[in-house]
């Protein structure tokens, strides 16, 4: 029975997501920057395919990221603000049955984009004559668990925060996540002790997505460390449990006004 | 059975940034019976959105108790016996109205055929079976109103809960929902709603709860409410213009009240027999022609007024 109400609450999202306009203007753009890629090639000096993987798995990460803010987080939050929510959680379904509906809808919709821009980028790479590398599959489902895990945070914001200020606090976790292994060492470098045990303990608590991060060593053809992925999917994982579950409990203590 | 009983309820929010609270509802006690339509009426912002919310789970109370069907609740099971239209209800406005149907009939975990047959007999019964196929961010809002009233009926529930629903619209769309809200009761359901448009209320409820001020100020029957007794008798005359004035300061002395209706007529007002007697024996002397004579009680409204221009907790209860 619950699984039939996620997955009515998953498929609403996915169908709502996907009709949204954003969406296609986003992926349109996406695919011509990974278009372009061949452009830059063209005018650079470098290997000339590892400029288009480059690009490409960049604008593939990138968009992505517009893509779950713009589409995917406002489409909560529009939900829980704009109160649509009411008819739904007046009916017998659990708080948490709704979160996980949400996530998964959401989750499914980001797989189809990527899916599209990553194929845009596979056929590119055929059209330059190129082999398919099965790294390059790695790079992108770790830019996938990514999107996932910024897609929990948002939920979590929506939960008790307003639609301009979820977006805002998501997309201060994808710039700090990404910063902080430079927090840790600037913190390392610092005279005073306690900055260094702050910056340790901010290391730890605030997600760090450069473990999702394998792009450079896929574009240059570097060896992943032994279980580097099976790391990064593990950490990805638990982390976002614990985000979506405090979401639940928040949401579960929740008035709607 | 008692299908909703609340007893003592308080609910307190806590707001903006220095959490000030503000109390919405203060001890607030209610009962709904079997089968019976029951009209929960009060100005803006007298907390009658806030119990609703807290009736089917929006919201928690903040002390006191709700019971629903005998239980105490709300509970998922007894979710699944209640149908719920919000106030000015926003809709997944991408989904036709078909697929509208079906969503909130997969919440309740009902089988895709009968969900299909219900969702039809539904826009047939809100005469919106055209627009199946329709996104709602094409339909009116007494459309979505309407389409709204079909959501709460999907689970085919044994009460029904609505939030102001005639509100914004026009006078057939009102009429529409009244003669909903009665159908449903014949075929014994209960029904529970709140509006501020009393004169509907007057027409369809059975019993009536007032609310001012997040506090309970009476709730009864209307003839409870409002008194078997008539309140004056409405006389309405047309004397000829030159004796008009004349009757009525003559008139004035004897009635309740006397005013002048258009150019042409007098609206007398008189509060018992005695009065009365007084007034027809005048008009009888003039000559002059009664129009019409209508006993009259208080209306609804006036009791309304009344209990909303008054500061204390007065109580009227049956």
């Amino acid at each position: 029975m619950a699984l039939m109400r996620i997955r009515a609450i998953a498929a609403n999202t996915f169908r709502e997501a996907v009709r949204d306009k954003i969406l296609y203007s986003l992926l349109f753009f996406a695919l011509v920057m990974i278009g372009s890629s061949v452009l830059v090639a063209e005018l650079t000096i470098g290997e000339f395919l590892k400029i288009v993987k480059d690009v490409g798995l960049g604008s593939i990460s990138i968009f992505g990221v517009l893509i779950a803010v713009f589409v995917g987080i406002q489409l909560v939050n529009r939900e829980i603000d704009r109160k649509t929510v009411y008819t739904v959680l007046s009916k017998p379904v659990h708080r948490w049955e709704f979160i996980v509906g949400k996530f998964l809808g959401l989750g499914s919709t980001l797989f189809i984009e990527l899916a599209v821009m990553t194929l845009g980028l596979l056929v590119l790479i055929a059209v330059v004559g190129s082999q398919f590398a099965p790294e390059l599959a790695g790079a992108v489902a770790l830019i996938y668990l990514e999107l996932l895990f910024l897609t929990a945070f948002a939920i979590l914001f929506s939960t008790f925060s307003t639609p301009t200020l979820s977006a805002l606090f998501t997309l201060s976790v994808y710039v700090i996540g990404h910063m902080s292994n430079d927090i840790y060492r600037f913190g390392q470098k610092a005279e005073a002790e306690w900055i260094q045990v702050v910056s340790k303990i901010v290391y730890y608590v605030l997600p760090n997505l450069e473990y999702f991060n394998i792009k450079n060593q896929v574009v240059h053809n570097v060896a992943l460390f032994p279980g580097q992925i099976g790391f990064a999917v593990a950490y990805g994982l638990i982390y976002m449990s614990i985000v979506l579950f405090a979401a639940v409990v928040i949401f579960e203590r929740r008035d709607f006004k | 059975m008692d299908i909703i009983r609340i007893e003592h309820l308080h609910k307190t929010y806590r707001t903006g940034f220095r959490m000030r609270r503000q109390e919405v509802v203060k001890d607030l006690s209610l009962t709904v019976r079997e089968g019976e339509i029951y009209g929960f009426i009060g100005p803006n912002g007298a907390g009658k959105t806030s119990t609703i919310k807290i009736l089917v789970g929006l919201a928690h109370a903040t002390s006191g108790t709700v019971s629903l069907f005998g239980e105490p609740g709300p509970r998922p099971e007894q979710k699944a016996r209640v149908g719920f239209l919000p106030e000015r209800p926003y809709f997944y406005e991408y989904l036709t109205a078909g697929e509208f149907l079906d969503f909130y009939g997969q919440l309740f975990g009902i089988p895709g055929d009968v969900r299909r047959r219900r969702a039809d007999e539904l826009l047939e019964r809100v005469k919106l079976s055209a627009w199946r196929d329709t996104p709602l961010h094409k339909f009116s809002k007494g459309m979505l109103q309407r389409v709204g009233v079909a959501q709460a009926l999907i689970n085919d529930p044994e009460l029904v809960i609505l939030d102001e629903p005639m509100s914004g619209l026009d006078p057939l769309g009102r009429m529409l929902i009244r003669d909903l809200i009665v159908g449903l009761k014949a075929q014994g359901k209960t029904v529970f709603f709140s509006s501020h448009i009393l004169s509907d209320v007057e027409l369809i409820c059975d019993r009536v709860g007032i609310l001012v001020d997040g506090r309970m100020r009476g709730e009864g029957t209307l003839d409870e409410l409002l008194g078997h007794k008539t309140r004056f008798v409405e006389i309405v005359v047309r004397p000829p213009q030159d004796k008009l004035e004349r009757l009525r300061a003559d008139l004035g002395r004897v009635a309740m009240e006397v005013s002048v209706q258009g150019e042409e007529r007098l609206l007398v007002r008189v509060q018992d027999e005695a009065q009365k007697r007084e007034v027809l024996a005048r008009l009888r002397d003039e000559d002059v022609d009664i129009e019409s004579l209508v006993p009259r009680r208080e209306s609804l409204e006036e009791l309304f007024m009344d209990e909303l221009s008054r500061g204390g907790a007065a109580v009227v209860s049956g």
